[in-house]
């Protein structure tokens, strides 16, 4: 990777062109003969640049990226597994690509659809699934939207509060806020689990239900999961289940079967569609079979990110009933390989078998002295990106300080593993040595560490925020 | 294991990694899990398909879509994809990174949404705008909830009736569970009644009011007095507009709107059925700590470098979780870099070249539509693209005769008039064709 330094804008030229279009009518009148009073005065700073311009700026720039084709990218609950190119060439296609979203009868793209729904179905022990959330937050939304209204079809319009555990991800709180619920925390017990005992006494004729991620973002499953369902189902609530975690479950445990009556998941994590850079994903929400009638909740301007519903498709016919079954253990096995071989050097706060991702406190010995401030998670992070890695999650789930949460998914293979470990070990015992060589990290990267600070104070949000122009 | 190109772990490789861990199976990884919950049924998918069985599955089903030129707006618009665009975007580097969270190895993705930021801001004449939203109709609803959370106590948002109807309807739920009560503004002759929009404001309790710059009907609406009617009324102006219309059309920052929503599909985005497509929002200055979403800043790195950053995060569902500005997490980054990389092509006369050719050939349809006696005119105002109709036939035959003809269009509205919208994609011979089969 090396550093690049222009913005488009810098690169524009009075009167270049990079587009090519038809000729205008020499005789009609254009938008000039729009009424003055309704015309923008000046014309947007746009760029003016040609063509090679736009494809030399956009390949710098992307030379500053590192993404899952780049290297592995161990992010703690992201599963950035790969994304296979005929799912690209699939969803281009231009029979999809051009139909407009208000067309009927589009017998093909309906299909797809259909047997999305039916495969997601399969895979979760859910009835049906609704395709119009846009990703997994918008899915988590449109999830609680419909436990919002079944309680409200059955008069029962006290449920306005909904349970979250400590350990959730930020968007399970913040889609309860947006759905105009009240957020009530269950604690984690020692073993990092929802914690029964605490759970019980919130469980009232106020509560519409629960928001769980199973397993949770630890990585642990919620072994206590089938009591959690029947005092929630015996209190008059819903369970929610956060896909975000899906991946360890495919092929081995259905969301459904534990009692589960409403669920997202993130086709972008699951189910191998590209992220993008952030987006677009897709999050359908699958419901129970006496939640049907409430999927019509309606969240989105048309059907969904269709390209994004035909790539995941096309990959769970790839993976067909026979593949599907080692999805989430290779996931699993992956993630347990890695905790193993690590735990001498990284704390491991909670002994267990993890499913796909698990989570560090820190390092064993930070190098810290009398004179010297040990190596942090941040620092670990930055190192990473040194050797050719992108780093873990950080600082997530909050339960502990230095959280280090690690998700590497079942297209890694053991050496692409082994290397990672043998890079996290030798951090470590840089860190042991000399912990002002993580300090100063990262050291071979197109930047170095960015002043954050006054990024924040004094902001500059667009190009003529700098200048003085 | 063998034969599946995604997984590459071997059987071999599977036993030592077991043993490192301390187990004999990967069955044993899920002793956790409550025996009855392991799914021990066939699952009812189908049989493994190859790369070549995929790829005619999905052109099978491609040959059973219609294929029909589109004549047809109504929030999503057919306009042309330069061959750029999907060439940058497909770049692995862009395609299959996350969320720009380690900067140091993100520059590429924090660049490109600094560069869209821009241009969003030039386009609207907003002063701050975030990396992206879902879609338009989300992104007028996390307008609204943002107009609430800014003027605090006023609980009513007022909605153009001349909006959408797929904005008003997301709108209506986003509302519905937040507890904030919509009330719509009337139009009168195809646009927002500035009378309606007095009288509901003098009935109080207004946060702001969403309206649209070109609406429903293709009308460009004259928004003269109502950034003033609610600014008096310390409430909020939220714009929703076609972006690939403001480069030639009055920006929401002059009509004196506090935020510009919209959505960036007419920039250049395949129709695709629907998406993905890109919201975008935009705000002034003032309002910069309740803007939803991810935003990214420039600032320097330690060698003093120009470096970009994800900023005012606090504002974000990881950091404040229930008391953050909205949920969003996953935007549609690579969108918003696709429509950067069509704005960065087209620049600004590319994008009022486009708008000529648009209000030419609609133009051009429009007189001859009504030249063949099926239709009568409906409203005399300004449009850019799309219009209406009042047909003299029913919708159905008319649409049914456009179909056979391999047209989409005469989409019918909720007045009862059929609209039509025309891009620079389509050919005058098209149009000739369509009128021609209409005639019949």
């Amino acid at each position: 990777m090396k550093y690049y330094n222009k913005l488009i804008f810098e690169l524009s030229k009075q009167g270049r062109t990079g587009y090519s279009l038809p000729q205008t009518c020499s005789k009609c009148a254009g938008t000039d003969a729009i009424p003055t009073a309704l015309r923008r005065e000046k014309q947007p700073e746009l760029p003016q640049v040609s063509e090679m311009d736009v494809v030399r700026h956009y390949t710098n720039l992307s030379q500053m990226n590192f993404g899952v084709d780049t290297g592995f990218y161990p992010l703690g609950s992201c599963t950035m597994k790969y994304n296979p190119k005929i799912n690209e060439e699939i969803a281009a296609m231009p029979a999809f690509a051009g139909i407009h979203p208000l067309q009927k009868d589009v017998a093909g793209a309906d299909e797809i659809y259909k047997g999305l729904d039916q495969a997601l179905a399969a895979i979760t022990g859910m009835k049906h699934f609704t395709f119009k959330p846009c990703a997994g937050a918008h899915g988590e939304l449109t999830g609680l939207m419909i436990i919002r209204e079944y309680h409200l079809s059955r008069g029962d319009t006290r449920r306005t509060r909904i349970i979250v555990p400590d350990s959730a991800h930020g968007t399970n709180p913040a889609s309860a806020a947006v759905c105009g619920l009240d957020v009530v925390v269950v604690k984690s017990n020692a073993n990092g689990l929802v914690d029964v005992e605490d759970l019980r006494p919130l469980l009232d004729d106020t509560i519409a239900g629960i928001m769980m991620t199973n397993p949770n973002t630890l990585g642990l499953f919620e072994k206590d999961i089938r009591e959690i369902a029947s005092l929630v189902h015996a209190s008059g609530g819903l369970l929610y289940y956060d896909g975000a975690n899906m991946n360890p479950l495919i092929g081995t445990v259905r969301p459904g079967d534990m009692g589960f009556d409403v669920m997202h998941l993130n086709l972008h994590k699951s189910f191998s569609t590209p992220h993008g850079g952030g987006g677009p994903g897709s999050g359908p929400v699958g419901v129970c079979e006496k939640l049907v009638p409430f999927l019509g909740v309606n969240v989105s301007g048309f059907n969904g990110n269709f390209g994004v519903i035909m790539r995941a498709y096309a990959y769970i016919l790839m993976l067909g009933r026979q593949n599907v079954k080692l999805c989430g253990k290779l996931a699993t096995l992956g993630a347990n390989y890695i905790k193993e071989s690590l735990k001498d050097v990284y704390k491991l706060p909670i002994e267990s078998v993890c499913k796909h991702e698990f989570v560090f406190d820190g390092l064993i010995n930070d190098g810290a002295r009398e004179d010297k401030e040990g190596a942090c998670t941040l620092d670990v992070a930055k190192r990473l990106l040194d050797f050719g890695y992108h780093a873990p999650t950080i600082y997530f789930p909050l339960l502990f300080h230095q959280a280090i949460m690690i998700e590497p998914t079942e297209t890694e293979s053991k050496e692409t593993l082994d290397g990672f470990i043998e890079v996290m070990r030798m951090i470590a015992a840089e860190a042991a040595q000399d912990p002002d060589i993580l300090h100063g990290a990262p050291h071979n990267t197109p930047i170095s560490r960015p002043d954050e600070t006054t990024a924040a104070r004094n902001p500059i949000l667009k190009y003529w925020d700098a200048c003085a122009c | 294991m063998a034969g599946f190109q995604y997984f590459p772990h071997t059987e071999e490789e599977i036993k030592v990694m077991l043993d490192r861990i301390g187990v004999k199976s990967l069955d044993d990884l899920y002793a956790d899990v409550p025996a009855d919950f392991l799914y021990k049924g066939e699952y009812d998918l189908p049989d493994a398909m190859s790369e070549q069985q995929v790829r005619d599955f999905f052109e099978g089903l491609a040959a059973k879509n219609p294929k029909l030129k589109v004549f047809a707006g109504a929030g999503a618009y057919d306009h042309y994809t330069p061959a750029v665009i999907p060439y940058i975007t497909q770049r692995s580097e862009f395609l299959t990174a996350y969320t720009p969270y380690q900067c140091e190895i993100s520059q590429g993705t924090l660049r490109y949404i600094f560069e869209y930021q821009s241009m969003i801001c030039t386009l609207t004449g907003m002063d701050v705008s975030n990396a992206s939203m879902y879609d338009g109709p989300t992104a007028a609803a996390e307008a609204m909830r943002m107009m609430v959370a800014q003027t605090r106590k006023k609980n009513t948002v007022l909605v153009s009736n001349t909006l959408l109807p797929n904005v008003r309807g997301v709108i209506a739920t986003y509302a519905k569970y937040a507890g904030i009560t919509i009330k719509e503004i009337a139009q009168e002759d195809g646009q927002t009644s500035k009378a309606s929009l007095d009288a509901l404001i003098a009935q109080g309790d207004v946060a702001g009011a969403i309206v649209p710059s070109v609406n429903r009907f293709g009308i460009i609406e004259n928004l003269e007095g109502m950034a003033d009617a609610l600014h008096s009324d310390k409430s909020l102006l939220t714009v929703y507009c076609d972006p690939s219309a403001l480069a030639v059309i009055k920006t929401p920052a002059e009509w004196g709107a506090d935020v510009a929503v919209g959505d960036g599909q007419p920039l250049g985005i395949p129709l695709c059925y629907g998406g993905p497509y890109v919201g975008f929002m935009a705000c002034r200055r003032d309002y910069m700590r309740k803007l939803p979403g991810r935003i990214v800043g420039q600032t320097t790195d330690k060698e003093g470098r120009r470096a970009f950053v994800l900023t005012l995060q606090a504002r974000e569902q990881h950091i404040r979780r229930e008391k953050a500005t909205s949920n969003i997490c996953s935007n549609e980054s690579l969108m918003a870099l696709w429509v950067t990389v069509y704005l960065s092509l087209m620049g600004p006369e590319g994008m009022k070249q486009v708008n000529d050719l648009c209000y030419q050939r609609s133009h051009y349809l429009y007189g001859k539509l009504l030249e063949t006696g099926k239709f009568q005119p409906v409203f005399d105002a300004p449009f850019l693209k799309e219009f209406v109709l009042k047909p003299l036939v029913s919708p159905a035959e008319l649409q049914k005769k456009l179909s056979d003809a391999g047209f989409f269009g005469a989409l019918e509205t909720e007045d009862g008039y059929v609209s039509f919208c025309v891009t620079e994609k389509r050919s005058y011979e098209e149009m000739d064709a369509l009128v021609e089969s209409i005639r019949k």
